[in-house]
């Protein structure tokens, strides 16, 4: 009978080796922050970012059109040529005209095959789309091992998603934290069982896993406690997105650097709605939780902090039969953050194209002009210094482009 | 290459009116899968002289493990008497319906067993007609919220039948087939009217055929109200087209991305499509007008409707050849098609290898089964008894990481055997807890299998968590009262169950120093159910 894998598997890292860790360490003063917030199902970016002077908008979507400012429940004016969804008056609005938000339309992957799942999990691998696939190797567990490896930095990232699974982008070598956060209870297992169940795995590929659960479970715990103490000071408490934000805020001010949260619910095939309806609902309850991020984290993490906002692809431009959208092509991507530059800092980034019916990719998608590992990968450069050797370690075979995001 | 010879179009028809006409039409609580012989090639891959070789008491919790839900003092004696052969041919082609009395007198209890489903759908449509009239708002939001309580009961309802059955039904396999494909052909209670229908679809949609053919099955998923509500087939139609359901179901349900169909396919299999969708009116309503030439095309069968009016009659081309059929002939032509493709044989040998055996079974094995498929032309038992008797499988016992489901059902099993819970609500807040709750995947590409989608820091603490609550508090599954006091020990004697102790001699040794710390039969079932071998089946 042949033995079992996680017994003759490589030894993890020993117990004592977690507890160790500095998992109580606070980020020092200017280390930048990255949380990655992934819309899952695909949304519709044209009731978000509204391209108000395009005529062949509101021919398109006769009945799920934003109108144009100034009309009734129309859009919020970013510019002469786009607006904004006019849920997002107190949330995203404020951040733009501030400079501490930024979108860029006509971005995305060159995937094509429309599928929500393989292109979900192509972005979050971030590898070249010709050639062999790792599903082992995500994007923000790689910048985590570059991070991790630089010599300049004093210490390496610490990573989490606020997810019930660990997802994709941050499967890989380097070790990673995951805990969803909408629902957290007191712990039964108490830390003398803590220790005898991690040392069952101790030297099992589980091991490393079980020994940072333990651990932070301890820290998420210990956010709730100072919610509580607040609650009691008679706070009002968030639900829904927002309670989860504001968890990850505490999270990212204290202890972790790099995060991933994904937020479900785009896949808007039928009745999506206008300026009211289901998808008004759920971009006003995301951008309420993203600005109750940047208020929680504080105003010094906050500078140094960049959210960006994706999706896996766009929706169709003209409306279905259903007063929907099915997929589609190129996205709009949002950054938020109190250090963006003042080129970038309430902006529409990137490269542009026209919003006819003559420019749409497949005459029927937003084209993809801003790729997102290129842009990405821009990104981290500025934001880490990295070198285009350490870029081309956490997207192989891009092409970065600085955009001058910060 | 050689193409397996699917039978005419006009014998798949009958197959699927013969299995349709059972739909809705049988006994209210039965669920019988409809009989049938088995496949020569189930007979043939049990005819392995492997499988008539005795087994020792661990060899026997593998088999358990894999077969069933999970190893239970009551499987182990039945597998005893049978000898493996002759229980792996009863598990592949369970008879009739026979859970135990007292877990057949509380599915029988539930609602959705007292009605049937044209009942329990004139229900609601008659709540909805009263929230129309209500003319006081007060009034108008009371009676939209009883309907909502009333759907989530349904829904909840259909789960706990479903556990009942994952706990207590002798047909194991069955049972865990019938997840498995609830999972594959996933519809979600968070979508629309899903909360209604779901019970119905696993019911008679999915779990008759969980051991028969696939085609048949693919066929019943897709005319189910749960799946053309849940993947919007209901709203495709000539001019609106909707290629939601069209591309899901080449891409999840059978050849899988990647295969060789393009964007084209999807999009003339969303135009061969339109028109397929179910209807409510009573069920001796008069057709809709048709004009002469298309009355012919018309079909209802129970909720099922082919509307005419709403399909597009313009030919299409799928998968590199026309199609010859119109109207839902046309439809089965391309579904015949669908899943006599090679890439359809693969993608389903390929995800039953993966739940049964390891996140990475060997190419070999999973050819063997694509081609049991094949040759089965599509019979499930056929394919899983090709795959479990295969030397390959039986090589690799322990290596399947568990899901919540497998890890929640199975250790409830383990713990207390055939004893009818009576309180299924823990267990429904344990698979919520671990992210698996039943129907409850809002993706249409259903639960993920591999271990490093269910073992992250963060999953395996909240395992010890709930880990923790049956070793201590076992004993809430058998209350009567929400809030009644437990029974006196509240814990189970886990270290008494033969299964339990048949698993220990092969144990690390870091596992067995960690049972000894026990300080108590709490610690000791606590850690038992932590330990990494039990993570694995």
């Amino acid at each position: 009978m042949q033995r079992r894998r996680f017994l003759s598997a490589a030894a993890g890292l020993p117990f004592a080796a977690y507890l160790g860790r500095g998992w109580t360490a606070t980020p020092q003063a200017g280390t930048p922050r990255f949380l990655l917030v992934f819309l899952r199902g695909a949304y519709d970016c044209n009731s978000l970012l509204v391209p108000t002077h395009s005529e062949f908008y509101y021919r398109a979507r006769p009945t799920i059109a934003i109108a144009r400012p100034g009309q009734a429940q129309g859009a919020l004016a970013l510019n002469a040529d786009w607006g904004l969804h006019p849920m997002l008056e107190d949330s995203i609005l404020p951040l733009f005209q501030s400079r501490q938000a930024c979108f860029v339309p006509f971005a995305g992957t060159n995937d094509l095959s429309r599928s929500h799942f393989e292109t979900q999990d192509s972005i979050e691998l971030g590898q070249p789309l010709e050639g062999h696939k790792s599903f082992q190797s995500g994007f923000l567990n790689r910048l985590t091992q570059v991070l991790q490896s630089d010599r300049q930095s004093h210490r390496g990232p610490s990573t989490m998603a606020f997810t019930a699974q660990l997802p994709l982008a941050l499967r890989g070598s380097a070790q990673a934290a995951n805990m969803a956060l909408a629902s957290v209870g007191k712990a039964g297992v108490d830390e003398r069982h803590s220790q005898v169940i991690a040392s069952m795995y101790q030297g099992t590929p589980l091991g490393g896993a079980v020994a940072e659960g333990f651990s932070v479970r301890d820290a998420v715990q210990r956010g709730v406690q100072e919610e509580m103490d607040r609650a009691g000071r008679d706070a009002i408490s968030a639900k829904g997105f927002s309670l989860v934000a504001q968890r990850m805020a505490v999270l990212m001010r204290e202890q972790f650097d790099l995060g991933f949260v994904d937020v479900g619910g785009w896949d808007t095939h039928v009745n999506q709605g206008s300026a009211s309806g289901n998808l008004a609902n759920r971009l006003a309850e995301l951008s309420r939780g993203l600005a109750t991020f940047a208020q929680e984290i504080g105003p010094e993490p906050w500078r140094n902090t960049v959210v960006a906002v994706i999706s896996e692809f766009g929706r169709t431009f003209r409306e279905n039969g259903n007063k929907g959208t099915d997929h589609g092509h190129g996205t709009v991507y949002w950054f938020l953050g109190g250090g963006l530059s003042s080129r970038a800092g309430g902006s529409i980034a990137g490269t542009q194209a026209e919003v006819t019916e003559k420019a749409l990719f497949q005459n029927r998608d937003y084209p993809v002009l801003n790729e997102y590992r290129d842009v990405l990968g821009g990104l981290f450069g500025r934001m880490y210094g990295l070198s285009p050797a350490q870029v081309q370690q956490v997207f192989p075979a891009s092409q970065a482009r600085d955009l001058h995001l910060v | 290459m050689r193409r397996p010879h699917f039978a005419q179009e006009k014998y798949w028809i009958w197959i699927a009116a013969a299995a349709l006409a059972g739909c809705t039409a049988l006994p209210q609580g039965t669920g019988t899968a409809t009989p049938y012989h088995a496949d020569p090639l189930t007979r043939q891959a049990l005819a392995s002289p492997q499988l008539t070789a005795p087994l020792t008491a661990e060899q026997r919790q593998q088999w358990l493990d894999r077969i069933t839900w999970g190893a239970s003092d009551s499987d182990d004696v039945q597998l005893q008497k049978l000898g493996l052969k002759a229980w792996l041919a009863q598990q592949l082609a369970p008879g009739l319906a026979s859970l135990p009395a007292e877990a057949q007198q509380r599915v029988d209890a539930l609602d959705i067993s007292q009605r049937s489903m044209e009942q329990i759908q004139q229900d609601v449509a008659a709540q909805r007609q009263a929230i129309r009239n209500a003319a006081d708002p007060e009034e108008k939001s009371r009676l939209g919220q009883a309907l909502q309580r009333q759907l989530n009961q349904w829904a909840q309802e259909a789960q706990k039948r479903h556990l009942l059955r994952a706990l207590y039904s002798p047909h194991q396999l069955q049972e865990q087939m019938t997840w498995f494909w609830m999972n594959h052909f996933n519809v979600s209670t968070r979508k629309g009217d899903v909360r209604l229908w779901v019970g119905d679809y696993e019911e008679h949609a999915i779990r008759p055929h969980a051991l028969g053919n696939f085609r048949q099955l693919l066929e019943a998923s897709m005319r189910h109200p749960a799946m053309l509500v849940y993947l919007d087939n209901a709203s495709n139609a000539a001019g609106h087209i909707n290629e939601n359901y069209a591309r899901e179901l080449l891409e999840l349900h059978t050849m899988g991305v990647g295969s060789g169909y393009t964007q084209a396919d999807v999009q003339a299999m969303a135009h061969v499509l339109t028109g397929v969708g179910f209807t409510t009116r009573e069920a001796g309503a008069p057709a809709p007008k048709l004009r002469p030439e298309r009355r012919g095309d018309y079909v209802r069968q129970g909720f099922f409707e082919f509307n005419p009016n709403r399909h597009d009659y313009t030919p299409q081309t799928f998968l590199g050849r026309p199609l010859q059929g119109q109207g839902m002939a046309q439809v089965e032509e391309a579904l015949d098609r669908i899943v006599a493709a090679p890439a359809t044989a693969r993608f389903v040998a390929r995800k039953l290898a993966v739940y049964f055996i390891d996140d990475n079974p060997p190419a070999q094995l999973v050819e063997r089964a694509a081609q049991a498929f094949e040759r089965s032309r599509g019979d499930i038992a056929a394919t899983l008894a090709t795959l479990l008797a295969a030397p390959e499988a039986m090589q690799r016992f322990g290596q399947r990481f568990k899901d919540p489901v497998h890890y929640v059902v199975g250790a409830t099993r383990l713990a207390y055997d055939q004893r009818v819970a009576t309180d299924m609500a823990p267990l429904l807040g344990w698979l919520s807890r671990l992210g698996e709750p039943l129907y409850g995947h809002e993706t249409p590409d259903g639960y993920p299998l591999a271990q490093s989608d269910w073992s992250s820091s963060g999953q395996m603490t909240a395992r010890f968590e709930v880990a923790r609550q049956m070793a201590a508090r076992g004993t809430v599954l058998f209350r009567t009262e929400p809030q009644a006091a437990l029974e006196k020990p509240p814990y189970p004697d886990l270290a008494k169950r033969g299964s339990v102790q048949a698993r220990l001699p092969s144990w690390s040794a870091r596992s067995r120093q960690a049972l000894a710390q026990a300080r108590n039969p709490v610690d000791w079932n606590t850690y038992f159910l932590s330990a990494p071998e039990m993570m694995f089946r």
